[in-house]
């Protein structure tokens, strides 16, 4: 099967989120980068997974800089076979989308991965863009996976539980946990991701059509209150009245 | 004009979709025209979301609609906003949302904002309106240029406010392709608290609890409180709790309007996706534990004995 993979780069989970002084743009100053978890861990171990089984490739496919390309290498390191970077500095999913679904609309890709959702945008909007954008089948938040003869049955997150789905190839799914388990790199694997093919492309003309024009950060808490572990009628008191949450 | 679709699962409105309606109900006051709501397939009594703002309701009959396939659906509330000529779609920032969002965007050839926080705001032909970034640590104000724009909005923000009376319910005929997806099974947690995403009260425990066989006090805790329970990624990871529970950057990402945390330390991860509770009460034995730093209330204790006395306070309020 010829599988696809959407990775992003997004900023460590341990990072601390500031902004310029005017707030209009993120302060990338001593941020490290990390491919999205949810891509990583979930929808490229999974499609890795299916090409060992199975046969076939896996590429990964990014729209960014070059600062991407650390990222994109250790998804060749994981067990990608190639990698395609769209060389832009996409502002929004739709532009993202579009230049990913440009790339696939000739790939006669079977499956394509994404991830729930980036970790800093955290807009769970790209993959459903893709699969509009290629009139393909989406399922979201899947988090088992299982395919035989071209036929999917992928277990999905919904509200309180999860819904088991069916569904033929092609078509996109969004990667949630559980659908894989984390994959260190190996230093062969490192190695051999040198020589693996690696295109950048240029991206295709397309507008933004929402952007962050703004960012703020949330006001402190005011410190916390402290009560009497032996006092607990106090803390009910304190919900009720003061905060007026129970 | 304003186009809501409001979810429903077997045939009754979710909160979320009261919430959207009335969201939608706000839009329209600043964008100007009618808000109007669609439903899909077999629901109940839809003409009560007037009730929230809607002027009119329409409903889309198809079988399909019994299961959800996001082309299906997509197309349904798509070909009804061009139908509508609707100029702000609105759905509401769940699962089905978060599947459909996207596909409307590309659909319209729209703009879209996934998880609002804010009624827009209007400037020209520019749409101004906040979301949560970064897993919950900063917001973000966006601008949406487009001609049409999609909206999902996050839940827990914008409380549900009857401000008129039920309308008519009248059926739209759209173009429909056949569903790709079957649905084989649903798995729902038995109970009757709320799930997660859209839980007022949250009581959360972590590794403090020193195994699964001591959740009792935190199940107690959660039932005195008609709360939902939740965990911490390790919690969930050991298998001490189900994986829907936990909650963080990785998990679920809740604002519920009160969380308990205890026996949990505070990692950054996660704070990231509880943060933006309203009210955090924090329960550890450790007085330097960093989620302290994030609590609105504290206590400083050994959750095996704070725990039950809380409870029996909660109790008592209760009753009184
Ligand atoms: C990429 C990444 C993503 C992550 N995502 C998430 C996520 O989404 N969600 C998440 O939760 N974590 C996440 N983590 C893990 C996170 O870093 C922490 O390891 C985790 O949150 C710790 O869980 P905990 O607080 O339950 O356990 P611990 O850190 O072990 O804390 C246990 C706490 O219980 C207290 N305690 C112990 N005994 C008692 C007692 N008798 N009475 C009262 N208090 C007691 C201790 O003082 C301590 O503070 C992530 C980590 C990484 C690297
Ligand atoms: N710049 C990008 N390049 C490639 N894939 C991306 C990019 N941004 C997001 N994605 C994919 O889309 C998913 C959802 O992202 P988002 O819509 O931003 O929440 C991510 O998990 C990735 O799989």
């Amino acid at each position: 099967m010829k599988l696809l993979v959407c990775v992003s780069k997004t900023p460590d989970t341990t990072a601390k989120i500031s902004f310029t002084d005017d707030g209009s743009e993120f302060n990338a100053a001593g941020v490290t980068y990390i491919m999205n978890p949810y891509d990583e861990w979930y929808a490229l171990v999974r499609a890795v997974e299916l090409m060992e089984k199975g046969g076939g490739t896996v590429t990964v496919i990014n729209v960014g800089d070059a600062s991407n390309d650390q990222t994109i290498r250790k998804g060749l390191a994981i067990g990608a076979t190639d990698a395609v970077r769209v060389n832009a500095n996409p502002k929004s999913a739709l532009y993202i989308a579009k230049q990913i679904a440009e790339h696939a609309k000739d790939g006669n890709y079977d499956i394509i991965f994404c991830g729930k959702e980036s970790i800093d945008y955290n807009g769970s909007e790209v993959g459903a863009m893709v699969a509009e954008f290629l009139d393909l089948p989406f399922i979201s938040f899947g988090n088992k996976f299982e395919i035989e003869n071209n036929t999917a049955t992928i277990e999905r997150e919904i509200e309180g539980g999860f819904e088991k789905c069916q569904v033929a190839t092609p078509f996109v799914v969004s990667s949630a946990k559980g659908m894989a388990a984390q994959r260190i790199p190996n230093m062969m694997g490192i190695m051999k991701a040198k020589k693996k093919p690696f295109v950048v492309v240029e991206p295709v003309e397309f507008p933004d059509y929402s952007t962050p024009v703004s960012y703020s950060l949330p006001a402190k808490k005011t410190g916390v209150k402290l009560v009497d572990p032996e006092n607990m009628d106090e803390l009910v008191r304190l919900l009720n009245e003061e905060a007026k949450v129970i | 004009m304003v186009l809501v679709f409001a979810e429903a699962s077997k045939g009754q409105f979710k909160k979320t979709a009261l919430e959207a309606v009335t969201y939608g109900y706000k839009t329209a006051q600043v964008v100007g025209g009618d808000c109007v709501v669609l439903t899909l397939g077999e629901v109940d009594d839809a003409g009560q979301l007037g009730k929230y703002g809607a002027s009119k309701v329409f409903n889309i009959a198809n079988a399909g609609f019994a299961e959800f396939d996001s082309q299906l659906f997509a197309a349904a509330i798509g070909n009804a906003a061009k139908e509508l000529r609707a100029k702000v779609v609105v759905l509401s920032h769940t699962s089905m949302g978060k599947a459909l969002l996207g596909r409307l965007a590309v659909r319209l050839n729209a703009g879209s904002v996934a998880g609002a926080k804010t009624v827009p705001s209007v400037d020209g032909n520019t749409l101004m309106v906040t979301k949560g970034v970064f897993s919950g640590k900063a917001t973000a104000e966006y601008a949406i240029s487009s001609e049409i724009k999609v909206i999902s909005l996050a839940s827990n923000e914008i409380p549900p406010e009857e401000t008129g009376t039920p309308v008519d319910v009248e059926n739209l005929n759209v173009d429909l392709p056949a569903p790709k997806v079957k649905v084989l099974e649903v798995n729902l947690q038995s109970g009757d608290t709320a799930p997660l995403p859209e839980a007022e009260l949250v009581v959360s425990a972590g590794r403090g609890m020193k195994g699964p066989e001591n959740w009792g006090i935190i199940e107690d805790l959660a039932a005195s409180l008609g709360a939902t329970t939740a965990c911490s990624r390790p919690v969930a990871d050991t298998g001490w709790r189900p994986h829907h529970e936990h909650v963080g950057q990785t998990g679920v990402a809740i604002k519920p309007n009160l969380y308990f945390a205890i026996g949990i330390s505070g990692a950054i991860q996660h704070l990231a996706g509880v943060n933006q509770s309203k009210v955090i009460v924090v329960i550890n034995k450790d007085p330097e534990a960093p989620f302290f730093k994030a609590a609105d209330y504290g206590v400083v204790g050994d959750l095996f004995d704070v725990v039950p006395l809380l409870t029996e306070a909660v109790k008592k309020f209760k009753a009184a």
